[in-house]
């Protein structure tokens, strides 16, 4: 069970930037659904609610989605249920019930990098970057391999680029954790293969990605790119299932997405 | 930390701890339909609304509704007794305990979707579990609740 011993709704994310980097107890606060989980003791618990970051916006080049967004608006937004094939809405929408989605933020899942996250893996699909306060805008691929410490998520910027995009997973029931999901997307011949939930971290397939995207998409190369990425990518062991199962089934996930894009 | 909140539509003052989750502060208020069961996040049956949008009130920090409006089912009551006869005619009610934080969510989607399909109604349900009448029974009163054919 966590503990929180002072509650704090700041004005300015700048104000919420010092006090998270007061003392090491300070913790900015999603929608708290994961955190309650663990049993950290909180100093101050920073609540972003007054910052305005609960909105997705579209403009000619760029979606934004605000740090504080949940996943049901990810999942019932019109643009989002239309961009890049709805991607994003179908990632989110087997994540437990109405009623958790309406909780679990964008901002939270996205800095934690969590390995088991279905969102990561549709965003990485796409081309993302965030903006952290401190650290400014990076791309999600990076800000996935090296974090960043001590800081504040204020958005998610996919630009709108006209990808194509198909999102797959599996589960042992609706609302259960994925034990291996995957994304991929296509503009023109660039082709990008992201495998998450393996149970590592979503990681872009970069030679999967390379072969399809010199390749002449025949049924052949398609299952080639599959067998390429199942390869060139590590899977883990845990409670959901063994590496070699999850090794197994990414080749049935990606080539299933592959035709999806093609289709 | 004394908080204002609006509860079944009228105001009220909550005293709460920062780390006090909702579910707790309603018991503790005399809302007792509000059921823990899993308390992780992952059963539904504390089911509330906070600004008429169905959440796990076993996950919402209270000092989140601050300035917001709960219902719980007290705040519904009729509405609620209706789909509850449903729920009976159909045998899709054993025990009882989940019902609370179904109905909440019953009524929760009727709101919030137009001519749902089976498909749809097992969605939106999907963070409801129920240990006793599987979800046979349940599902044939939603439609009938619904009028879905
Ligand atoms: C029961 C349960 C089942 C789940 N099942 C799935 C699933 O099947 N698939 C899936 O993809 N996900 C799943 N999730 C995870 C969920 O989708 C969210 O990713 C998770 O709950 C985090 O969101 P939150 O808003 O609750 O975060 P919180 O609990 O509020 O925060 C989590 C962490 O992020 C930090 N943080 C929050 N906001 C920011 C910010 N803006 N900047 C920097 N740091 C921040 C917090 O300090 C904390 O360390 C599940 C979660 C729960 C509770």
């Amino acid at each position: 069970m966590i503990t929180i011993k002072d509650y704090a709704l700041p004005d300015t994310l700048e104000e919420a930037y010092n006090l998270l980097n007061k003392k090491r107890s300070n913790t900015v606060l999603g929608g708290g659904a994961f955190l309650r989980l663990g049993s950290k003791k909180i100093g101050t618990a920073i609540d972003l609610s007054k910052l305005m970051l609960d909105a997705i916006e579209e403009t000619d080049e760029f979606i934004e989605i605000g740090a504080m967004v949940t996943f049901r608006q990810v999942e019932t937004d019109p643009v989002l249920k239309k961009f890049a094939n709805g991607i994003l809405s179908q990632a989110v929408k087997n994540i437990v019930g109405v009623q958790l989605r309406n909780i679990a933020t964008v901002g939270a899942t996205v800095y934690s990098r969590y390995g088991f996250s279905d969102f990561i893996t549709a965003l990485l699909a796409l081309d993302t970057k965030v903006l952290l306060h401190k650290r400014g805008l990076m791309r999600l691929d990076e800000f996935l391999a090296d974090g960043a410490k001590n800081d504040i998520l204020v958005k998610v910027i996919i630009n709108k680029t006209g990808r194509k995009a198909a999102f797959n997973m599996m589960r042992n029931s609706q609302s259960d954790y994925a034990i291996l999901n995957v994304a991929v997307s296509r503009l023109a011949d660039d082709w990008k293969v992201i495998i998450g939930a393996r149970p590592h971290r979503a990681a872009i397939a970069y030679e999967a990605s390379k072969y399809l995207s010199g390749s002449d998409l025949t049924g052949e190369s398609v299952q080639q790119a599959a067998t390429i990425a199942s390869k060139e990518l590590s899977f883990g062991t845990n409670i959901k299932g063994s590496r070699e199962y999850r090794r197994k089934i990414s080749t049935a996930l990606v080539k299933r997405a592959v035709l999806e894009v093609l289709a | 930390m004394k908080i204002s909140v609006t509860i079944n539509n009228k105001p009220a003052e909550f005293d709460v701890m920062p780390d006090e989750y909702l579910a707790d502060s309603l018991r503790r208020y005399g809302y007792l339909s509000i059921r823990k069961g899993c308390d992780t996040g992952s059963c539904g049956l504390c089911t509330v609304w906070l600004d008429d949008k169905p959440i796990l009130s076993c996950s919402v920090l209270s000092m989140r509704a601050m300035g917001k409006q709960i219902t719980t089912i007290e705040g519904v009551k009729e509405e609620a007794k209706e789909c509850a006869q449903y729920l009976v005619g159909e045998g899709a009610e054993q025990c009882g305990f989940c019902s609370p934080g179904l109905i909440m969510t019953i009524l929760a989607m009727k709101r919030e979707l137009v001519n749902p399909t089976e498909q749809d109604i097992v969605h939106y349900l999907n963070g409801n579990l129920c240990r006793c009448t599987g979800y046979v029974g349940q599902l044939r009163a939603v439609k009938k609740y619904l009028g879905v054919e």
